[in-house]
This record gives C-alpha cells, structure tokens and sequence, in this order.
C-alpha cells in the first residue's frame, strides 16, 4: 500500500516508518519515546545534546539525526542508555549554574524534567559554577546564562521560523556561549512572541512581567513526566 | 596597525568578492591589517557581507589566531604540547614571562607584544618552540627567549622579525628564499615511497593515460588506506564520491596536522610539495573534480608563500589549470586555505565548515562528505601522506606499493618522533613495523611508555611493545611520544585532557563537559587527594564520553585516561587513599569553608578555620 514505508525494530518491538523519517520522528510516530533536549518540531534536528543517544545495530547514533533504513535494529530504552542519559543530564546540570527552586521555568523546563524522568535527584559530577551573564537590557525578554544548555533552540528557531537571527554562539568548548546579534539583547529585533523564545527548553530565556502565570501545579511536567504525550498512556502507568 | 577601520575591511571584502564561504580568510586578512578583530571592526565585516554580526563574532572567537581585541604587534605563542612541556617549554614560559614583565594572556602596556600559549605547532622535535608571528623560532631555552625578546625590544618596529629571529636556515627547503626558516627537517629515515628520489611527473602521466575508474582501481589494488589514522580504505573513499551526483565535486587536502607530537606533514610540504600537489591532480582526476584545496593550519603560515610559489610554477608548466598536462576536458587547480588554529578542524566534516567560511564545528552525519560536503558538493577529504603515496602506486606500480607493509597495512608509514630519545624527528618505515624496532631506530630503548597516535590514540608500556604499527595493531596517524624513566603517565594524561579541554569545539555535551570533569578527577588524584571509587568513576565517565560525543574528537579524547588506567593503573592505586569513617580522605572542610567565611565575616561553630 505505502512504498515508502519500511520496517525496523526499537528494544524488540516493530515499528513502521517512512523513508526519509529520522530514528527520533518514527519513534514518535509508533508512541516509543526517545528523550532529548536541543531537538525541536519544526527546526532541523542539532545532533548536540546527545541525549537522543540510542544504539542502531550496536552502533550509538543520534536518534535526531540519523535517518531510518529498513531492518534497523534500535536499542533505545535499555540500562545501559538510560545511564548513559543520566551521565548526560548530569553533565548539563553541573555544566550551568541551575537552581530549580528560583526558576520561572521550574514544572516546565525540559532539563528538569529529564532530569525527574530520570531519577535524578543530585548531580554525581562536581559542580563546576561557571561565570555567566544575565542579560536584562531588553524591555520584553530576558536572559540568563547560567541556565542555558547551548542547545540551540533559539538559534535555530530565529532564523528558521522568525525570519530573524537574533541568537548565535561564540567561544568554544567549555567557553562556548550564547550570543545575540549585537552589543545586548535591547540592540536586536528580538520581540516576547518569537518562537525563538518559546523554543527555549530551560529558563534562559524569559519573557518578562508574565512570571507564575500558570502556577506550580498546574505546570507542564507537575503530574506526568516528559515524553508522556508521546507514549500511548498504559493501564497502571 | 595604522589603517583606518574602513580602509582596512571594505578592500579585504571586495579582494574575496563579498564572499561569506571566505570569512575566515577575510578575518584573517582583516586581523593582520587592523592587529586583531574588535566590535567595530566586527560590524564592519557584518556589513560588508551583509550577515549577522553574531556570526562573524562566532567565527573570530572560534579561531586561536583570530582575537577578539587589540593585540600586541608581535604576538609570541609558545607551545604547550607534551614534548615541549618535557623539554622545559615552562621555564622558557617563565623566562619569557619576567623578560616582558607580563603573563601569559596578556599585552605589554607598550603594545609591542602578546603573550600566549599554543596548543601544537608541530615542532616536537625541536622543542620548545614559539611562533612570533608567524616565524618559527625552535629549539628555546630560557636564555636565547631573553635574548631575542631583547633584541626586538631593542630593534623596534621598523626592525624584521625575521632578521632578528632566524639565526641559521634549516636544511632543504627551509632556506628557500620564500621559506627562510630555522626549522629543521630532522628527516632520519627516508623510506621508498615518500622520501624516495622523485621523479616528477612519472604517476600524473600514468594516471592521465587511464581512464579516471583504472586509476581508482590501481589505488584499491595498492590497497592504500588514509594516513590520518583511521585506515579508511581510500580507492573506496573516492568511488563514493566519484559516484554521487553533483554538477561539481571538490578534493581538499588536510593539511591541519594537529594531533600533539604530530609533524610529518611539516617535512612533506616542505621537501615533497610537488608530490603532494601531483597526488591531489591524480585524485582530482580520478573523482572528476576541477577543484582542489589545501587546507594549510595556521601553525605552518612560514610554508604558504613557498607553496603558493610551487604552485604557481606548476600553473606556468600545464600542470594545474586548464587541460592538465593536455589533457582535453581535465581542468584542475588548487587553491591554499589558511587554518586559524583549531584542532579540530582536522576532523573532515569540521575541515569542511571551516573552508566555508563557518565556525569548526562538525557537521551532522548523514550526508557524508563524498556525498554532499564543501557547499554541497560531493567531496573527498585526504590526508597529505595518503595524497603522497597516490603519484608513487600509479609510477611504480600497485604490486610494489603492496609488497611493503603487512597483508592489510601496506606501504610505509611516517612516524613523528619525540620526547624521551636521542634521534626526534621523521621517520618513514614500512608499516607493520614492531615498536620496538622504532624505539631501536630513534634511540628510545629506554622507554618506560610509548604515546602512540597522539593523544588520542593510547598510552602502552613494554609489554606492547612487540606490538606492531599498523591499521589493525597500533593504528597511528604518525605521532609517537617517547616517556623515558621518571615519566608520570597521570601527568600525561593530565596534559593531554587539558589540550581536549582546549581544544573542544563545544558543540557536543559529553566532549564539552566531559573532558573537563575528567581532568577534574585526575589533577585530584594526582594531588593525592583520590579514593578507590575514582577509577571506576574515570572509567565509566571516559566510555560515556567515547559513547556519547560526536565526532572523532570526544570518541577518542578520553583516551589518554582510560589506556593509562588500563596499562599503567599501579600509578592510579599508589596515590589513591581509602575513605576514613566514610569521610572522603581528599576533602578539606576548612578550604571548602574559607570563601564563606571571608564573605560573611564570620567563622563556622564547627569548623573554626
């Protein structure tokens, strides 16, 4: 019936997908999720985070990037990745400065949420405090650095669905940054309904004066944990 | 120095045609008119080639070479690579230090010179080295550093570097008019392939004699495998991209050796240049491309007027350009790009970034280079040896090539050699070689543990050392490090995680913070402050690294940790302290407590420090 469509197995279990479809979107489609962090709907996948880490005929690959052939065999939700996604979030956390107690994003940031997914409760890596700015120059928006996990969102989601290029990255390795396209965020076209804001996963990016609007609680993360909405919801889960 | 911002950056730009793909030549050029990249000059080049200015600030501060701020008008970067650090790279950094009366990072209040450390500038084997500019200046001691920082304090501006810096020329083409460098070749074994008498011309008149497939088909025969290391099997590498649809393909040439204690590629573009450039013709051939690139790393700038001049003859001989040696419908030429002093760039997909002009990062895989790569196009990235032995297979012949070597490593191999022995410098024997045979030949008998590959590939002790250098044993890209008696591997692999530190191009998690969290554990341990659970915490955090990352880079950087905990863990365990009361023996309540306390102004009830 759909030419296009072929067959590959995730932790054992057949799946159909598309040609052309990445590890990550065909899992998705067959309700098998694959967590990540600097992947977003609608922008060209990062390959960065690594948390979409699976194994695909023993070989690790990033599911976001790596295309579907048919009979792949995908090891996804097996204990040695789930460590292997603990060292990951464990590494974001200790890499930034993240204090979820006094975070705005705190019930809907992404990190925190793979982080509770994943039975994290403490870093096990030293914290290692970097210097990093707060940008508050903007009359709308925010920054703050110590929360940013380089993942690109904003980055990408600027030029790819505002039409702008407000976010850009500077330095390397450990001093790889965040930017934006001028002296401060106030100098650029940046505006609070860019998808580039919305894109962010943690609280690095603020839209000022809405703060708590939706209260703890009520939050994204508060009763089901992240990658719920792609799982098809089990009897006693 | 003196020009103005404008004058500076509108000319660069209109010189490389408004071209964004050509930033980083535009920056480089643009640094060495105004004396580094400032914000001003940042929105200048923004403007001129109408991109976001946050890309340009991307780039600059990617690069090494290029910098952010003024700089001094001489910029002297010593480097730290392990050879050097064990040839007194320090106290030369320490007599550099009180000659200026500056640290390193830092700019004389003069303006004369920048102080700065350089990862690798392929010069190992006459350590300590700096570049002063870009003038090699080899062989330091804290004394001659003094002295020459003197006599240019002495000589000033209108004086030339050079002049000043290069007491003797170095041997072959090192004094070539163009050159004129005291950098020795230090070429100790010349072997058949590489460092044979050449006869220019012999494998490009027999390559263009075959069809573009015999010639892919002699190579596979040769069973020639990339020399960067990783083996990959290159008649294979360009059938793919001979294969994959475009109205262009491209060949690059990576010239960015910059694996510490690497350097023979140094000694092929100064006396082989023509061997090179005749391998990339063949190749170019081969895959049906008319373009060709060398990308040159930025450590070896003293070479690129030389080449640049190589190249130019061969034009003037129907060797490049239009119809190559005659032959209809093959157009080939090859132009020069300059690196800026990022390791990573030596990782193909990172090298491709970086010739387009982008920040050094790797790019997602799939598509792979061969099919789409340099703008888009179908591209075969190759190693400047692997383009060596290419002239040579089609002259002598694939049987010959391949009755060198082992079963599946075949023809010779350059090694670079340095550290702890008598005779540092090139060597080209045939693979397959034991490494005791190598330590035998440059005088390392008294090796206590080899560093073969760099550092990224493993540290081995004696008991490896019958071992044998080649694809399938010790795989090696050319860098052998020799640690003689006395030699802490943790010290080793404590240097080598702060040049991955370095050396990161940050896009990935686990090479981002991993790497640092693995230098974290070691410098405790080798501060005598570890516990027995710190091995298995390295061990389990170097395979999440290796697992995780996602180029070659952060799949090999921990190494240096992981081979060291497996061939030399009696040096983890003789420092490591078992926990007291459960107490972890390494932490320090008072130190811990100090900030805390100096902040509020008070003490801690239970602490008193």
């Amino acid at each position: 019936m759909n030419t296009d469509a072929i067959t590959l197995t995730i932790d054992g279990k057949k799946i159909e997908a598309r040609r052309g479809d990445t590890i990550l979107e065909a899992a998705d489609r067959a309700g098998v999720y694959v967590p990540r962090l600097c992947w977003m709907k609608d922008l060209l996948p990062a390959g960065g985070c690594r948390v979409c880490t699976v194994r695909v005929n023993g070989r690790p690959q990033a599911a976001c990037t790596q295309p579907v052939a048919p009979g792949m065999v995908i090891e996804n939700d097996t204990e040695e990745l789930r460590e292997l996604r603990r060292d990951l979030i464990d590494m974001l956390f200790v890499e930034g400065n993240h204090f979820c107690m006094f975070c705005e994003k705190s019930g809907n940031c992404e990190l925190q949420a793979l982080a509770y997914r994943f039975g994290i409760t403490a870093p096990k890596y030293p914290y290692l405090f970097p210097q990093r700015g707060v940008d508050a120059s903007h009359p709308d928006v925010m920054i703050d650095g110590n929360r940013c996990v380089l993942c690109g969102r904003c980055v990408r989601a600027s030029r790819a669905l505002d039409g702008k290029h407000v976010f850009g990255f500077t330095g390397r390795g450990p001093g790889k940054r965040l930017a934006v396209n001028g002296p401060n965020l106030a100098a650029t076209d940046v505006a609070a309904p860019d998808r580039a804001v919305a894109a962010c996963p943690t609280g690095t990016l603020l839209v000022k004066r809405v703060g708590y609007k939706v209260p703890v609680g009520r939050r994204l993360y508060d009763h089901s944990p992240i990658g719920s909405e792609i799982e098809p919801q089990t009897p006693g889960k | 120095m003196s020009a103005s911002l404008q004058d500076a950056v509108a000319p660069v730009c209109e010189s490389f045609g408004r071209d964004r793909t050509r930033l980083l030549d535009i920056l480089l050029a643009v640094q060495q008119r105004l004396g580094g990249i400032d914000d001003r000059a940042i929105d200048a080049v923004a403007a001129e080639l109408a991109i976001p200015r946050v890309d340009v600030a991307g780039v600059v501060s990617f690069y090494s070479f290029l910098a952010p701020g003024p700089r001094g008008r001489t910029v002297i970067r010593l480097c730290n690579d392990l050879p050097d650090l064990m040839m007194g790279a320090e106290k030369v950094a320490a007599g550099l230090e009180e000659e200026l009366g500056i640290r390193f990072g830092e700019t004389t209040p003069d303006g004369r010179f920048t102080l700065e450390w350089a990862s690798c500038i392929g010069m190992s084997d006459q350590a300590p080295a700096a570049l002063f500019d870009d003038v090699v200046v080899p062989s330091l001691t804290p004394g001659t550093a003094r002295r020459l920082v003197a006599e240019l304090r002495r000589q000033g501006d209108a004086g030339d570097l050079r002049r000043v810096l290069v007491r003797e020329y170095g041997d072959g083409a090192n004094a070539h008019d163009l050159v004129r460098a005291s950098v020795k070749n230090n070429l100790r074994r010349a072997g058949e392939v590489i460092f044979a008498p050449m006869e220019a011309g012999a494998g490009l008149g027999k390559a263009l004699a075959m069809s573009p497939a015999e010639v892919i088909r002699e190579v596979k025969t040769a069973r020639l495998r990339g020399r960067g290391g990783a083996g990959f099997p290159t008649g294979m590498k360009w059938e793919f991209v001979r294969a994959a649809d475009g109205p262009q393909r491209y060949l690059i040439c990576n010239a960015d050796e910059g694996e510490p204690g690497t350097f023979k590629d140094r000694v092929i573009l100064t006396e082989r240049p023509d061997l090179l450039f005749e391998g990339m013709t063949i190749a170019g051939y081969a895959i049906g491309a008319a373009h060709g690139i060398l990308y040159l790393r930025g450590e070896y700038a003293y070479l690129r007027d030389y080449l640049e001049h190589v190249l130019a003859a061969r034009r003037e001989k129907g060797l490049l350009g239009k119809a190559v040696c005659g032959k209809a419908g093959f157009s080939f030429d090859i132009r020069i790009q300059m690196g800026a002093g990022a390791y990573v760039c030596g990782e193909e997909t990172a090298l491709i970034s970086s010739c387009e002009g982008l920040r050094g990062d790797p790019k997602n895989r799939p598509p792979f280079p061969a099919q789409r790569g340099y703008l888009g196009h179908p591209t075969s990235v190759n190693n400047v040896e692997t383009l060596c032995c290419v002239p040579r297979i089609l002259q002598m012949g694939s049987g010959w090539f391949a009755s060198m070597g082992s079963r599946r490593s075949t023809g010779t191999k350059l090694l670079s050699i340095s550290g702890d022995c008598t005779r540092r410098g090139v060597f080209e024997l045939p693979l397959g070689t034991t490494l005791r045979e190598v330590l035998a030949q440059c005088g390392g008998e008294d090796a206590v543990a080899v560093q073969v590959g760099g550092p990224s590939g493993k540290l081995v002790g004696p008991d490896a050392f019958d071992r044998e250098i080649c694809f399938d044993d010790l795989a090696t890209g050319g860098a052998l490090v020799v640690f003689g008696p006395g030699r802490d591997p943790l010290w080793v692999a404590s240097q080598y995680m702060a040049f991955f530190i370095h050396e990161s191009c940050g896009y990935c998690t686990p090479c981002r913070v991993g790497n640092v969290l693995l230098k974290e554990r070691i410098d405790r341990i080798l501060a005598g402050n570890g516990e027995p659970d710190d091995l298995d915490y390295l061990a389990r955090l170097g395979a999440s690294v290796k697992t995780a990352s996602r180029c070659g880079l952060g799949q090999t950087s921990p190494n240096p940790v992981l081979s060291t905990l497996e061939n030399f863990r009696p040096a983890y365990e003789a420092r490591l302290k078992p926990p007291v009361d459960g107490r972890q023996p390494g932490f320090d309540i008072a130190a811990k407590l100090a900030e805390s306390q100096r902040l509020t102004g008070r003490k801690s009830v239970h602490f008193d420090a």
